[in-house]
């Protein structure tokens, strides 16, 4: 094999310094079957001299065998690497295939046509920096050309190719050229894909892929070759904040904490002021290290592991991200998902979702509108069928680190896993993070009181303990919530304390303000229930009609109604906080018993005898009766 | 390798190292137990100076397994200890002992018989025996055509099977490491290296390699086409064969009765950079695996080989 330099053969130490500095490019080749992709990638690596021989006559044997050149060289052969894509001569999975010229080296994915390998065309695409769609001159823009580039568009490639193939078989007409250029130009405009290249091409015969050949003059464009060699590598990743998911943190002794991780937007240095996301701890790079030796300056691309001045708690799957520019934090999204498992994407299922480093929980809801990528129509969807994309909003159990997918891919581009089969099932791309007042909408439409409770495995409930002030109310409650707790439950104990010294700390102990403190007390657990909270209310609250509110805000069998009796003198001669004391001398007004009435609950749930039971027995009851009598799975 | 002052963009093998790092340190953090498969050769050469790299100043938190067949060549068994010595790693060297009781040899047994019982059951039995779930290896997209479908994590059913119609999507940088309990993944850091890559890297960044890929006058028979080196008095000479000195060299090692040597002068990197560049036959050529039939390397795969 030749490399075009002869400075192979006359110094080989100036071929390599000159290698060295080669840059790498990335790209895909798409477009419909038969358009002749495998056969383009194969002269590619042909025309550049890569092929050896061992492999052209195993090439030619293999022509003659299954080959559908009729014996003459099938260039696809040399691709299409799986025993069923030889037999079947179609292109099932993704082939890397690699070749380099006097300026670049290149990876070249070769990906499938048929719609039912669209998955494989995504991973192909998700790497790539530019994208070449093939069109049979002879065919026109297909079905299949419009779904290729809409993919090239989805996945964020900015330097596509039109690469009109076959050009022979039509006499290299410029009428047939130019029209199906103007075809794919308005086909892109409504798309939205950016300006692209087209070129007339024929890859069988290699006219316009490496050089002119035969090509007619007409078309003064570039060859497909000088253009994958000017195509900008990459993106502008370097120009953008600097961003870097944490990988692995690197601790090999009491004296070195690093932060591992690949670089994914911009650059860092020693002195750097770095933010950590989510916890928004700050800090500045002692030190950048690329392998085993400091760097001064590291960029977007590179592998590092970053020192900083401060000892700060950072954990794989936080982002540090440059001080002035942080990075945007959020739980729910709007995101572009295509899906990819043989069993459907169904809205609420959960899944697991990984971006960055970070792997969560995620449920996904009905799909806004599924895309018909041939059409490119919004269709109403219940669900998402393999190979099929729509628009969703996804939910997590936690907040991420997150960019919009057109300013990172890697911070903007997730898979789904499923949680019982592992396979990754779908790939989505965030379009933004739901604002609050969207947030509210969808909820409301989405998670409801059903959805809370099997994230949490029971349902939200309130209990509500009344009795007179002194009564152990607040000791029952407290024993309640301990022991509903160490069973996994999720409590929330509401009382005179947490409530009156905020909240409700306008107002006072009139009737007027005891029933305006009640209400806002059965509004706020009635809220905390609706998110799933088992909520433990202690309060005196005397009055029936306000426990019958509580108890009307709540579904029927969610409020549970304590009543813990202990007759007034009783409470008066425990008189724990000396309140009845002040209340007999006058000093405190409204006191509930005293000057202010108490209206014992009529049929309670619940009916705690304290005279009878202890503290401790009281609250074993309340739970054991919670437990018993009470559904926890909904 | 980066320059001072103005960033600019990155070369291929910066690019290539930085991914090869990147997934390095993702299974590193998300895998129970990973080995790094060490075959000693150029690949394997590069993959454990890109773990010291992806994990300094620590040790990488894996250590080494040699799928061994008795079989190397004798400058292989030297190369292993000494590195395994000096960049710190634990080895473990696995030999079926089904093959070392029956004493499967190339000579006797046939390279596929060899290949099949040393290194695929060898392999399978060491990973269940040590409960490894995720496996580092050295091959490349570039090496052979179905290769060049396989995904960077590729995942292996209970029984180490390969199902190259059913590969998991792999977007991005995002690589999905979940399995259930007695799965496991092959994870191949430099897929997108090619041998030239290779060759530069090693050159590059100074990194030690075995001497038999060096030009050296080694004492060879030529059997049926090609050059086999006699490395040790277990090689059965044929009636009439004696071993001729030649200077020859190795483009890849395996195992010594069969892999094929090359006559070649190549003493340094460069030369061995150059000849590469300006020959004519493929990488896997020397080895006598490969070629048995059509598509033999999936077939292999598909059973568990590397």
């Amino acid at each position: 094999m030749a490399h075009q330099s002869d400075l192979i053969s006359t110094d080989i130490g100036a071929y390599l310094k000159a290698h060295e500095t080669k840059s790498l490019l990335r790209f895909l080749t798409c477009g419909s079957v038969d358009d002749g992709k495998s056969t383009l990638i194969g002269r590619l690596l042909y025309d550049s001299k890569m092929i050896f021989e061992d492999q052209l006559a195993a090439l030619e044997a293999d022509s003659r065998r299954v080959g559908t050149q009729g014996g003459e060289i099938d260039f696809a052969l040399l691709v299409d690497g799986l025993a069923a894509e030889r037999e079947q001569g179609i292109t099932i999975d993704v082939a890397y295939r690699f070749f380099s010229t006097d300026r670049r080296k290149f990876i070249v994915a070769d990906t499938p046509g048929h719609e039912q390998y669209t998955r494989n065309m995504v991973t192909g695409a998700s790497t790539a920096d530019a994208a070449v769609i093939l069109i049979d001159a002879r065919r026109g823009v297909l079905t299949q050309t419009r779904r290729h580039a809409y993919l090239v568009h989805l996945l964020g490639i900015r330097h596509v190719m039109l690469a009109v193939n076959k050009m022979d078989l039509v006499d290299w007409s410029q009428a047939v050229f130019d029209d199906i250029t103007a075809e794919f130009t308005t086909f892109a405009g409504k798309i939205g894909l950016p300006v692209f290249t087209a070129i007339p091409m024929s890859a069988l015969r290699g006219d316009n892929v490496a050089e002119r050949g035969s090509a007619p003059n007409w078309h003064e464009g570039p060859t497909l070759l000088s253009w994958l060699e000017a195509a900008p590598v990459g993106d502008d990743a370097v120009a953008r904040p600097f961003r870097m998911p944490v990988q692995w943190v690197n601790r090999p002794n009491l004296d070195f904490r690093g932060f591992s991780g690949l670089v994914a937007a911009g650059s860092v240095r020693p002195g750097d002021q770095i933010r950590v996301t989510p916890s928004g701890r700050e800090s500045r790079v002692r030190q950048v290290l690329v392998g085993t030796g400091e760097t001064p300056v590291a960029l977007a691309g590179q592998s590092v592991t970053l020192t900083l001045e401060d000892e700060i708690d950072i954990s794989r799957g936080d982002v540090l991200a440059t001080f002035d520019a942080p990075v945007s934090v959020a739980d729910q999204f709007e995101a572009t998902v295509v899906w990819m498992d043989e069993s459907p994407m169904l809205p609420g299922r959960p899944y697991l979702l990984k971006l960055g480093t970070r792997t969560v929980a995620a449920s996904i809801t009905e799909p806004k509108h599924r895309v018909n990528v041939n059409t490119l129509e919004h269709l109403a969807a219940k669900r998402l069928d393999m190979n099929e994309i729509g628009v969703c909003n996804i939910s997590l159990d936690m907040p991420v680190a997150f960019e919009p997918y057109a300013e990172s891919r890697d911070l903007g581009g997730f898979i789904l896993i499923d949680r019982m089969s592992n396979r990754t099932v779908g790939a989505g791309m965030i379009h933004f993070a739901l604002r609050r007042s969207q947030n509210v909408h969808w909820q409301a439409l989405d998670v409801d009181r059903a959805a809370r409770a099997t994230l949490k495995g029971h349902r939200g409930r309130v209990i509500w303990l009344t009795g007179l002030s002194g009564s152990g109310k607040s000791t029952i409650a407290n024993m309640v919530e301990k022991k509903l707790h160490a069973m996994g439950r999720h409590t929330y104990l509401l009382d005179g304390d947490n409530l009156r010294h905020g909240l409700n700390r306008d107002l006072g102990f009139t009737d007027e303000d005891r029933v305006e403190n009640i209400r806002r007390v059965a509004e706020v657990a009635k809220l905390m229930a609706d998110a799933g909270l088992i909520v433990l209310v202690s309060f005196i609250s005397p009055f029936r009609a306000e426990r019958a509110l509580a108890r009307s805000l709540m579904p029927e069998g969610d409020f549970v109604e304590v009543f813990v009796d202990t007759p007034l003198a009783v409470a008066e001669a425990r008189d724990v906080k000396g309140l009845y004391a002040k209340a007999r001398a006058g000093e405190l007004k409204n006191f509930t018993g005293i000057d202010s009435p108490y209206e014992a609950p009529e049929s309670p749930e619940i009916r705690i005898d304290t005279t009878a039971l202890s503290a401790e027995a009281a609250a074993e009851r309340v739970t054991a009766w919670m437990e018993g009598e009470l559904d926890y799975t909904i | 390798m980066t320059a001072k002052g103005q960033p600019a963009s990155l070369t291929h093998l910066q690019r290539l190292e930085a991914e090869a790092i990147h997934i390095l340190r993702e299974v590193a953090a998300e895998a129970d137990k990973p080995v790094m498969l060490y075959s000693v050769g150029k690949d394997s050469a590069v993959m454990l100076h890109l773990a010291v790299k992806a994990f300094w100043p620590s040790r990488p938190p894996f250590p080494l397994l040699h799928v061994d067949t008795t079989w190397k060549f004798r400058a292989m068994y030297e190369m292993r200890e000494r590195m395994a010595r000096e960049l710190g790693f634990d080895l473990i060297v696995h030999r079926n002992p089904d093959a070392l009781e029956k004493g499967i040899n190339p000579f006797d047994h046939g390279s596929a018989l060899h290949t099949d019982t040393w290194k695929t059951e060898g392999l399978k039995q060491a990973l269940d025996l040590h409960g490894f779930d995720a496996a580092f290896g050295g091959a490349r997209r570039d090496e052979e055509k179905s290769r060049a479908k396989e995904r960077i994590f590729s995942f292996r059913s209970a029984q180490h099977r390969w199902d190259p119609k059913n590969q998991r999507p792999e977007l991005w940088r995002l690589y999905n490491t979940r399995k259930n309990p007695g799965e496991s993944i092959r994870v191949f850091p430099i897929s997108n290296w090619t041998e030239l890559d290779v060759w530069q890297y090693i050159h590059l960044e100074n990194i030690p390699i075995v001497p038999l890929y060096f030009s050296d006058v080694r004492p060879v028979v030529d059997r049926d086409g090609t050059l086999i080196m006699v490395d040790d008095d277990r090689m059965p000479l044929r009636p009439g064969e004696t071993p001729m000195m030649k200077s020859v060299r190795f483009r890849t090692l395996g195992c010594y009765p069969l892999t094929g040597a090359v006559e070649s002068t190549a003493a340094t990197l460069p030369d061995i950079i150059q000849e590469m560049l300006l020959t004519t036959t493929s990488e896997r050529q020397g080895r006598m695996i490969d070629h048995d039939q059509a598509a033999s390397m999936e077939k292999k795969k598909q059973e568990g080989y590397f």
